[in-house]
Formats: C-alpha cells, structure tokens, sequence
C-alpha cells in the first residue's frame, strides 16, 4: 500500500509519520509537498503535527489555503483514507473536513506527556484493528488541543458513532473527553495524540500502531 | 574619534591605539562599530583565550575541535554529531521570553550551519529565589521562550537542569546545548574559498533589532543596563525550521563551499570569520543586503542582530541552483558580494567604501589579555558552624520534606512538560533521567547527554567544583550505559578585571582541564559568558559542562524502580563526609541555610572505576533501575526512584554511625544506586573494579522506610513525600 505524507512548511513530525508507517510498518511512502496540484497514487494520506505556516493567525489557518489541500478535499471526497494527527487535526477542522475546533489548552499552557486513550469504536478503518474499549498509552504534544463544539454537533457525533478515542485522564479540557473524531463518511480521522510517536517499545509504548495497522487492513481490503 | 565615542564602544585606550595601527590610520564609525563587537569579551574571548587553551582538545574521535560553529564526534558507521552550549544569559535578564528563544534558536544554527539536523536541546537555566516575584516572572518567560522556539522548530528539549540561589537575583543564566546528526561526508565549514565566488545572503530580513548585543553581554549590568532592551532581538522558530530544511537542501546541491550562521555580530562576524579561516578578503555592498526597515546606517547593518540569518558562499555560476532551493522554501537569498584575494573585509554602501579592514585584525588579532588573578573570591567561612542535632526521626522526616519541596530538588515537571521532548521519534531517556538518550535512527547508536554545573561547589572551590561537576556528568552518562567520549563547557563568570574574579576562572578551568584530560572528554567548543555582575556583585563561578556519550540502542535502564522485591546495592558505597565538606550540600543551604567549607572530596581515580562499573552493569541489563546520588545525597536519590509510575518505594538500613542525616544527605560523589534481582552478579562487578557496593536493603510497596542500627528513623507512605515534590514548584510560581 502507498502512503502520502503532506509536509506544510513548518510540519514538524513529518519525518515521525515517515519513520512510522515506512520503516516499522514496511509501506511504500512518499513525501507530498504542500503546493502539490496532485496526489499520484497514493492510497492513504497523513497530514503530521507541527506547526504549519507557524501557526500564525490561528493553528491550521493558513495551510488549509495550500494548493495540496484542494486535492485532500477531493480524495477524501472520493473516499480515500485521511488521517490528520495534532496540527493535522487542526487543519482537518480548519478545512471544514471534520467538525468543531481546537483550542488554547485548558491549563493554557503547551503539555507534552504520555496519556493514556481508550478506543470508543473499532467501527472505523483507523480503529479497526484494536478492541472497543482497549487502553493504548500515547503521547500528546500540544498547546491548542482543547476539542470543542456545540452540543447538537456533539450529541451527532456520539449518535453516529463516530468519536473513536477519549482520553482517560483529560489534559487539555477537550469536551466530552474527545481526543480523536471521524467525518461523517467515517474515511476521514483527527485526532490530538501522536500514535505515530508509540510505535516500538524504545519509544516507551508501541501502542500506536494499532491505528496504523487498522489503515493497511482497510486498505487491503479494499483491493 | 572623540575618547566618549571610543568609550562607548567599550574599547579601551589601548585597543582603539592598536586599531588605529592595525588601520595605518583612523576607523570610520562604521568600523569602530565593527572592532567595537569583534574585540568584544563575547566575541573574542580576550581575558578566557590564553587560559582555555590548558583545555583538552583531541581525540581520535575528534573529527572538529574548538573553533568552528561547534565540535564534531565521530559515531561510527559513517555518521557523526555536532554539538555546542552557548549562553544567553544578558538577554535572558532584559526579556526573558525572546532572550531565551533566541538562545535556543541561535545554538540550533551553530548545529545545522554544519550540516547536521539538530535532534537534541537541553538547557542549564538558573534564577534568583522564586519569594522574589520578578524571579517567578524571569523563570516564566524563559520557559515558555525556550518552549515556545525549540517545540515549534521541532527539536525535542530532552532535559537540563534548573536551581536556584541568590546570586542569580540581578543575572539569571539562561545555557542552551544544543546536537545535531549527520553523515560524518557532509561536514560543512564557515571558510569563504574561492576567490571570485558569490557571497549569498539567506534567511530573515535585517532590521535594528539587537545592535550591540554582543557588546551587551560584555559588561556588567548597571541602572541604565534596562534602557538596552532594544538591544534583545526577537526570534522566528518557523522562519528558523524553514531556513533549516533549506539549508540542509541547498547543502545536497553541492553548489555550497561555505556556510556560517549570523549570530552575536550579525553580519560583520559572519563575513570577517568566513574569511579570515579561508585566508580571503570578502566584498559586500549593504544596498544589497535584505532590509525591513528604511534609513538604516551601514553601521546599523553591520551591527544588527536579527535572527535566523545565514551567510553563505556558492560556487560561481551555481547560484541559481541555490537560489531554486531557498525560494522553494519560501526565503530570501541574494549575493551581496563575493570572495577576493586580498584578506581584507570590504564594506561598501551603494558602492562607496564604508569599511575597509584586514580580516585577521578583525579575528585573530584581538587584544589578547593575561588579566592578573590572585586568590579567587570566596564569601564563605571556611569552618563548620556547629551542626544542631537532627538525627531525631521527627527531624529527620521534616527535613526530607523541606529538601524534596525545596526549588532545586522539587520536581521540575511544571517546566519540562511545556516541552516537546518526543518530536522526532527517537527520544528514548527524557527529562526525568540521570542522562537524557536520543538514538540515531540511521545507525545502531544512541547518545547520551548529561549537563550539569554546580555553582556552590565552585564558589567554596572552583578547581575542585569543576572537577566534580565534570565526574557528574560523566557518571550521569555511564549510568545510562554510555561511554562518555566528548564534553562542551559554558563558563559564567562575573567580571574577569577583577584579580579575585579572574582566579576563579583560571582555577574553574584548570580543574576542568584536569578532569577532562582525566575522565577521558575533550573539550569540543563551548561559550564563555564573563561580566555576569550587577551593581558590583557577581554570580557564583558558575561553569556548566555537557557531557555526550555513545552507547548501543537498547532499551534504557529506568531510573525508577519497577517492582517490590529487588535488592538494592548503594555502587561506590556510603561515601566519605566531614563537617567542613558539607557546607556546599543541599542540606547545609535548605535546612540549615548555610554556606561554608569545602566541596566535597573527589577521588577520581575511585570515580572512574565507578563509571566503568556501572556500565557493565547496565550493558549485561543486570541493574533493574539505576540512579546516580548528587544534590541531596542519598535520601533525595532514594526518594527520586521511588516517584516512579509504579510507586514503589524501599526499605534501607544504614550504618549506625555517623549521625543519619550526614549518612542520607552528604553529596559525597562516585555513588550509584542500583536496584537488582542480581545482587550477587552486582557486587561481583564491583569488586573486579574495586569499588564498595554495599547491599542497603530492598524495594517495597508505596513506602519509604530507613533503618539506622536498631532504630527506625523514617518510616511513611511515599504520597506523604511525593506530594510535596511533586507541587512544590507550582507553589512556589504561585505564591502571592
């Protein structure tokens, strides 16, 4: 299967998601540069944490003008798996492509720990792989990452099944717990934690890869 | 040139005679601007220069030594790192939030203006005592500069250290380290070869902002010393990280012969040092030069600080190929002169001559000074007070209280986790570890790195706090498993015209020579911050020492304990104390609020067997967790591993004599602990070292219990220690 890795100047974790899904995973990846007006042929999109265009004005603000995000629109359109991990995320939303909006943390400060998440539903081809209710341990790196929305969006959100991760101890204030949610076409994931940062033991939990791992097999079975 | 204007360039009488000899007539404005930043203490090293060369310098793995924009070790398989520490303490005082960013971000440049990609930042950063509300605001605003430049530019900040005492009210010190990777191929150097080449300028528009800086950081702080905040500059960590990814581009294009950074001095030390180390002359035009603001002086362009500059010579007639690479990027680049023959730095504005110097007068002809040091400076007695008797358990628990809520050893997590320490994927000991490890994705190695410095030790004995600073470091790294193989040193001191002053520093860097030439670490680069005074009173000697060792990737050896039931063996044993060598401990400033005597003792020939031991004990994955004792001894260490994720704490006995306090607080050095399921295979190692490894007792469940002869001197529920360390820092930040 081939991954695509979107890099917006200032993606910080793009080399992350590479080392993920390429070395420990054995996919076939490319690097996608921002002002791309094409995506090839790649099966799967991930769009990496970081700070894109600096997070000037407001994270994920400016890059959801980048040329590339014209082509991201119509490939999720089109039903091709998107995953935006952090500023990712925050561009997904920006984008209009996943609900709501991330904020200033609660505590108002950037947080960088490890927190452990626990999977609402494996109803969707970024959870497929592990089991409802399962605990994974993976980082968080983030100083807007608060999730919010307005309560009819939430209550959708629960109602189609499609917040698929909660934090178990919340560090940011996000509503509801919610630490990663699907579009309504379920092809389309964000969420805040870096799954692509617990990916082999060294790095202290290899919990993240299940998310990975969901992807291929989606991916496979769609061939 | 009238004496004010040579005044207040901070030159002396005798430097502006040599500059007019070297000139064969009188300096422009612009060019005693120039000499003014270049002969600069920040910049020259003048009073430090004949002294720092006692340092060790080489080792066959010393591919780089002092000199460049930072040393270079060898790792093996073809790969090596670049790594330096630099100051930003002047800065740091004036505006604590762009002083610190813009530590952080000048230090990332030193790394990858060679041609590395910075994969590790950690940061030595020290404050007045936090009762003073401006020291709560300085510790604030670093923190989130030093968060807010390296999270963004995407470096991961993987540990340091903060303390805090009150000569640091008026001087707070602000040292960022900073190690980049690369194939060991594609070293790139700040030489401008080539006569004819292009002189490309890269990066962020110049503006007024931080003129002087360099002459800034050269003299003492004064009343008038707040009017300089314009002198700060003010940093971009996303201009930063896109001039890294282009930098590092344009370096595959092989069109590039030279690169350097425009950091303290800004332009004109970019240029005078390119070409000075390639023996050129460089010729640029200022009409050229990228501006944001209009009307500015060629003495203003000359001088400014601005960040995330770069400087570079191409090869003739490739230009474009580097050009394609930074517009790519979305980032300045233009030629604004080229490489001549002559040596000479020559400024012209709109093609007028604005400065015409010999480039060696300007870099390697600085004054060079042997200042007259006497004894260094001490403000403490050399005897001990008498020492009230607290042996009692009571007193014993209360003190463990007061040192573990105390600033220095209080849990720093308020500040690590505002940094992202796990970017990058490769962080595999972070802020919480004796040593932090990164690994070197590429090959099979990991480097640890260890910074320290201990400016209490240093003031009762510079020469001797030096040299256990140095064995600090490098046990913090042999604990890990890592050999230690090269070092960088930071020495902040107050003002070297002083004789008692300047004996500090000659005494801090004969010790440092001494233990490096000892421990086996050669000193690759590092920073000399001098001046560190205000209103007449200066910091303690406070030199700080990184550490990097090398290691095979493997997973790292915690420092917490992990299950109940282990033996716990004290490598190095109790240690040796007297009343006098406890003046400098923790104990001697928190609980008996106290500075006298000496540091204490160091063996280092006993210290060195320690290291070895401890990493074949780590290397044959026999130590279940291992911590090295430092500040506080070894109750503080004791209680560190206990505040794991798994709260498990100990039972220990300790001798019956001395009195518990000195056994469990005395910071006698060359002392690790270890907990085992091994211990026999522990001690066995030890002893082919000969080195002590006493066995001291066992780990247990949620609680913390300490035996002395018959008696039980502590005994509590580990949440009733933890609590206190773990919000302390918090509290003391939010106190009204």
């Amino acid at each position: 299967m081939k991954f695509g890795v979107v890099v917006f100047p200032g993606s910080n974790r793009d080399h992350d998601a590479w080392y993920a899904v390429s070395q420990v995973l054995g996919q076939q990846t490319e690097i996608i540069w921002h002002d791309a007006t094409n995506l090839g042929d790649v099966d799967a999109l991930i769009l990496p944490g970081g700070f894109s265009y600096g997070d000037y004005l407001r994270c994920g603000a400016i890059a959801k003008f980048s040329p590339v995000m014209q082509s991201i629109r119509k490939f999720a359109a089109d039903g091709g798996l998107v995953l935006g991990i952090c500023n990712g995320f925050q561009i997904l939303v920006e984008s209009g492509l996943l609900p709501g909006a991330l904020v200033r943390n609660r505590g108002l400060k950037f947080v960088c720990k490890q927190v452990p998440l626990r999977v609402e539903t494996t109803n969707s081809p970024f959870t497929s792989e592990a089991r409802k209710g399962q605990r994974l341990l993976v980082p968080i790196a983030h100083g807007e990452g608060c999730y919010i929305a307005d309560e009819r969006t939430l209550d959708q959100l629960e109602a189609d099944d499609r917040v698929t991760l909660r934090y178990l101890e919340n560090p940011n204030g996000s509503l509801r717990d919610i630490a990663g949610i699907l579009n309504a076409g379920r092809n389309v994931m964000g969420l805040m934690p870096h799954p692509e940062d617990a990916i082999e033991p060294l790095m202290g939990s290899s919990d993240g890869i299940v998310i990975f791992q969901s992807m291929v097999s989606a991916l496979v079975a769609a061939h | 040139m009238t004496p004010q204007v040579i005044e207040a360039h901070q030159l002396t009488g005798p430097e502006y005679d040599k500059i007019v000899s070297l000139l064969g007539r009188e300096p422009t404005y612009t060019e005693i601007g120039i000499f003014s930043v270049m002969w600069s203490e920040h910049c020259s090293y003048k009073s430090s220069r004949i002294h720092l060369k006692k340092l060790p310098t080489r080792s066959k793995l010393v591919l780089q030594g002092p000199g460049e924009n930072a040393g270079i070790i060898d790792i093996g398989d073809g790969y090596a790192i670049a790594f330096k520490i630099e100051s930003h303490n002047h800065p740091s005082f004036i505006e604590p939030f762009q002083g610190a960013a813009t530590g952080v971000g000048g230090i990332l440049r030193d790394i990858f203006t060679m041609g590395a990609r910075p994969i590790a930042v950690l940061d030595a950063i020290r404050f007045g005592p936090l009762d003073i509300p401006r020291n709560r605001r300085i510790l604030e605003g670093v923190v989130s500069g030093i968060a807010h430049y390296g999270n963004c530019f995407g470096v991961p900040t993987v540990g340091g250290e903060c303390v805090f005492e009150e000569c640091y009210n008026g001087n707070p010190l602000v040292n960022a380290f900073a190690l980049g990777v690369f194939r060991k191929d594609q070293v790139f150097y700040g030489k401008a070869k080539g006569v004819g080449n292009p002189v490309i300028y890269v990066g962020a528009k110049t503006g007024r902002d931080g003129i002087h800086g360099a002459s800034m950081a050269s003299a003492e702080f004064t009343e008038e010393s707040k009017q300089k905040r314009p002198n700060v500059q003010v940093g971009d960590p996303f201009l930063e990280k896109l001039l890294l990814e282009a930098c590092l581009e344009a370096m595959q294009t092989g069109a590039i012969v030279g690169i350097q950074d425009m950091g303290a001095a800004g332009l004109t030390c970019s240029t005078c040092e390119m070409g000075s180390r390639a023996g050129t002359g460089v010729e640029i035009d200022l009409r050229l030069v990228p501006q944001r603001e209009t009307g500015m002086t060629p003495y203003e362009i000359m001088l400014s600080e601005s960040q995330e500059r770069m400087l570079l010579v191409a090869e003739q007639g490739r230009e474009d190929e580097v050009f394609a690479v930074f517009h790519k990027w979305g980032l300045d680049a233009v030629t604004i002169g080229h490489v001549t023959p002559d040596g000479i730095l020559r400024v012209k504005d709109h093609g007028e001559v604005v400065a015409e110097i010999p480039n060696r007068a300007l870099a390697d002809e600085a004054p060079l000074y042997d200042r007259p040091h006497t004894k260094p400076a001490r403000v403490a007695p050399p005897d001990a007070p008498p020492l009230p008797d607290r042996s009692a358990p009571a007193c014993i628990r209360a003190d463990l209280i007061a040192l573990l809520s105390s600033g220095d050893l209080c849990s720093k997590r308020w500040i690590w986790e505002q940094y992202d320490y796990l970017v990058r994927s490769s962080t595999l000991a972070g802020p919480t570890a004796d040593a932090a490890i990164v690994r070197v994705k590429e090959t099979g190695t990991s480097i640890a790195i260890s910074l320290d410095g201990n400016g209490r030790y240093c003031v009762l004995d510079p020469r001797e706090g030096t040299k256990l600073m140095v064995a600090e470091c490098c046990r913090n790294v042999s604990t890990a498993g890592a050999l230690p193989v090269a070092a960088t040193n930071n020495l902040n001191f107050g003002n070297p015209e002083r004789p008692e002053i300047m004996a500090q520093l000659v005494e801090s860097i004969e010790g440092m020579a001494e233990a490096c030439e000892f421990f086996q670490t050669p000193i690759t680069g590092g920073n000399v911050s001098l001046y560190n005074e205000t209103l007449g009173e200066a910091i303690f000697p406070t030199p700080v020492m990184g550490v990097v060792g090398l290691m095979k990737t493997a997973q790292p050896t915690p420092i917490h304990f992990p299950a109940p039931g282990l033996a716990l063996v004290l490598l190095g044993g109790f240690g040796e104390w007297d009343e006098e060598r406890l003046g400098g401990t923790e104990y001697a400033k928190v609980i008996l609020q106290k500075l006298w005597g000496l540091p204490p003792k160091l063996d280092m020939p006993y210290e060195k067997r320690v290291h070895s031991a401890i990493r074949e004990i780590v290397s044959a994955r026999l130590a279940d967790a291992a911590h090295d004792l430092s500040d506080g001894g070894l109750a503080i260490a004791l209680c560190e591993s206990s505040f794991g994720p798994a709260s498990i704490g100990a039972r220990i006995d300790i001798p019956a004599s001395p009195r518990p306090q000195f056994t469990l607080f005395h910071e006698g050095p060359s002392r690790i602990l270890i907990a085992t399921s091994q211990p026999e295979k522990v001690v066995e190692i030890a002893r082919k070292n000969s080195v002590e490894a006493p066995r001291i007792g066992v780990t247990m469940k949620e609680r913390l219990r300490i035996d002395c002869g018959s008696a039980t001197v502590l005994d509590c529920d580990l949440t009733e220690l933890r609590q206190p360390w773990e919000t302390s820092l918090e509290r003391l930040l939010h106190q009204q």
